[in-house]
């Protein structure tokens, strides 16, 4: 199986309260995100990308069309338990996914779901929490720990069940720088070394710049589709939507402007001033 | 200052007492209650508190912390004492004041109810003290599970005291920074009769409750992408065990329950 996710003509809407009509989302929308792959979806406020995270495991069901998750249909529901064992999820706000008052406790609480042997359930809590780096704090109060500390314990209870694939909602939305880079970090090395499909969903650039592919949905729709350097250097595209390009391309883009002629595709600081300084060289 | 609020305090420890299981400690508990309201007279008093006070010294916490729980309870303690001792009938009156009376059974009675009481609060301070707030759910919900078979919802309630323990710290946090919020826009919580202050809670509470509600919400959802789909099924990570110690400990809490049952037997 090749293909983790497949989004086919999918279409959906949030029904209306009383005489509002109804709010549509997705009229007629096409994705493929293939295994082990770090998808970032990117996207301004109410584009539809949180909607069509919540379809990655049968929270929301598809109004018309058809998503498979490693070929399960996810409006079938009987498949619902082995999808949601497939795609983990992790929300933006940690306190409100931790189950548990001890940081172990929450951790075991999806295998524990899952019926799995209890010794087993320690070998999983005792992995996934090394694997994200929280493993000296599994006695601990989780409303004693920071905001990235928690969202990692989160993250950790999703990989204790053990998913092909893990889709983050903005799990970074409500931290602060460090616990941002903490997060990052943690999923970058998910998906390096144990292969784990990873749906980012994200607004920022920066984030999405570590994927391999960027996906930036508008209105619906898929605006653009591509590895992060093709999407980013189309910044007229990414401004006509509401995003900003990282600040590498929007300073080149700037400079294009007064009569430079830079390559867009620049994503990190160093690369950048090398250009720069190639540019002004001569 | 909401800070201070403690519930269910927890001292870790790794004394016999804390070792345990959780499922034994509440047996316990029940057999001491019981053997508590057996005893009657000076000499089964005596062995119950013997008990008590070894199990405390064996568990290790600071007696300090049994007085500190205590406090709370100060009033309904002088409430019983008082009454105990103006409305026992007796003979060997001590004092006469006008138509009240303090009797010597009085004193006596009032001294055992107060007692009494000491005694089973401290008992469940030794359980709360020396057992997390998770092993005792587990335990409940251990002991309870025969009820499951006429349809009591025993691991539901389990699971929403054990998320209810969780949110008590989130939740105490929230309330603190709503608190701040209101006071910065010129909210008044410190002054006024009683009526003025609860009326000023108002603006507290509603935004406390909608987010209440809102997390319940996102945690119902995170929940069931774990998912969960209630108790069937439903293994554990930590299986509850009994060791020696366990079967020790009851042994020891049977002997209590029989020379308190022996002692009032001979009308002791």
């Amino acid at each position: 199986m090749d293909k983790a996710i497949s989004v086919e003509h999918l279409k959906f809407a949030y029904p209306g309260v009383d005489d509002t009509p109804d709010i549509v989302v997705f009229e007629d929308l096409n994705l493929q995100i293939k295994q082990g792959s770090f998808v970032a979806v990117l996207g301004g406020n109410g584009c539809g990308k949180s909607t069509l995270a919540k379809h990655f495991n049968s929270i929301l069901l598809p109004g018309g069309g058809k998503v498979y998750v490693y070929g399960m249909d996810t409006s079938d529901p009987e498949k619902l338990i082995a999808i949601r064992r497939c795609t983990g999820m992790v929300f933006q706000n940690p306190d409100n996914q931790i189950v548990a008052n001890v940081v172990e406790e929450d951790v075991a609480f999806g295998p524990e779901n899952l019926g799995i042997a209890s010794p087993e359930i320690r070998n999983r809590v005792d992995r996934a929490l090394k694997q994200v780096g929280m493993y000296s704090y599994r006695e601990h109060a989780p409303h004693l720990l920071s905001g990235g500390q928690k969202q990692r314990v989160a993250i950790a209870g999703v990989i204790a069940m053990e998913p092909k694939c893990i889709v983050l909602d903005e799990p970074t939305a409500m931290l602060d720088p460090r616990g941002r880079r903490e997060v990052m970090d943690t999923i970058l090395k998910l998906n390096a070394e144990k292969g784990i499909t990873v749906v980012l969903i994200t607004h920022h650039m920066d984030e999405a710049a570590q994927a391999q592919r960027v996906v930036v949905l508008h209105q619906g729709k898929v605006a653009a589709d591509g590895t992060p350097r093709e999407v980013f250097s189309q910044v007229e595209l990414l401004h006509s939507i509401g995003l900003a390009a990282p600040d590498t391309a929007e300073l080149c883009w700037e400079l294009n402007k007064h009569g430079f002629d830079l390559p867009l595709g620049s994503l990190e600081p160093d690369e950048c001033a090398q250009i720069l300084y190639e540019a002004l060289k001569v | 200052m909401l800070k201070d609020v403690t519930l269910g305090q927890f001292f870790p420890g790794k004394s016999v007492i804390h070792r345990l299981d959780p499922r034994t400690k509440l047996l316990i508990l029940v057999g001491y209650i019981v053997a508590l309201f057996l005893a009657v007279s000076w000499l089964s008093y005596g062995v119950v508190f013997v008990f008590l006070a070894v199990s405390i010294a064996i568990s290790g916490i600071p007696l300090k912390s049994f007085f500190k729980g205590m406090k709370p309870l100060m009033f309904i303690l002088l409430f019983t004492g008082i009454l105990n001792l103006f409305f026992t009938q007796g003979e060997t009156v001590l004092v006469q004041i006008w138509t009240i009376s303090i009797t010597l059974e009085g004193v006596i009675r009032a001294f055992f109810m107060v007692f009494r009481i000491l005694m089973l609060v401290t008992g469940t301070f030794l359980l709360t003290y020396t057992t997390s707030p998770i092993a005792l759910t587990d335990g409940l919900e251990a002991l309870l599970s025969p009820l499951k078979k006429i349809k009591l919802p025993v691991h539901e309630l389990s699971m929403m005291m054990c998320i209810a323990l969780r949110f008590i710290p989130t939740l105490v946090e929230e309330t603190d920074k709503i608190m701040s919020a209101q006071k910065a826009r010129g909210a008044d919580f410190e002054s006024g009769n009683l009526v003025q202050r609860v009326k000023a809670l108002v603006p507290i509470l509603v935004p406390l409750f909608i987010s209440a509600f809102r997390r319940a919400d996102e945690l119902a959802t995170a929940m069931e992408c774990r998912c969960y789909q209630g108790g069937d099924g439903r293994t554990k990570m930590k299986l509850l065990r009994m060791h020696g110690c366990d079967y020790g400990s009851f042994l020891v809490a049977a002997l209590l329950i029989t020379a308190v049952c022996v002692l009032r037997g001979f009308g002791l």
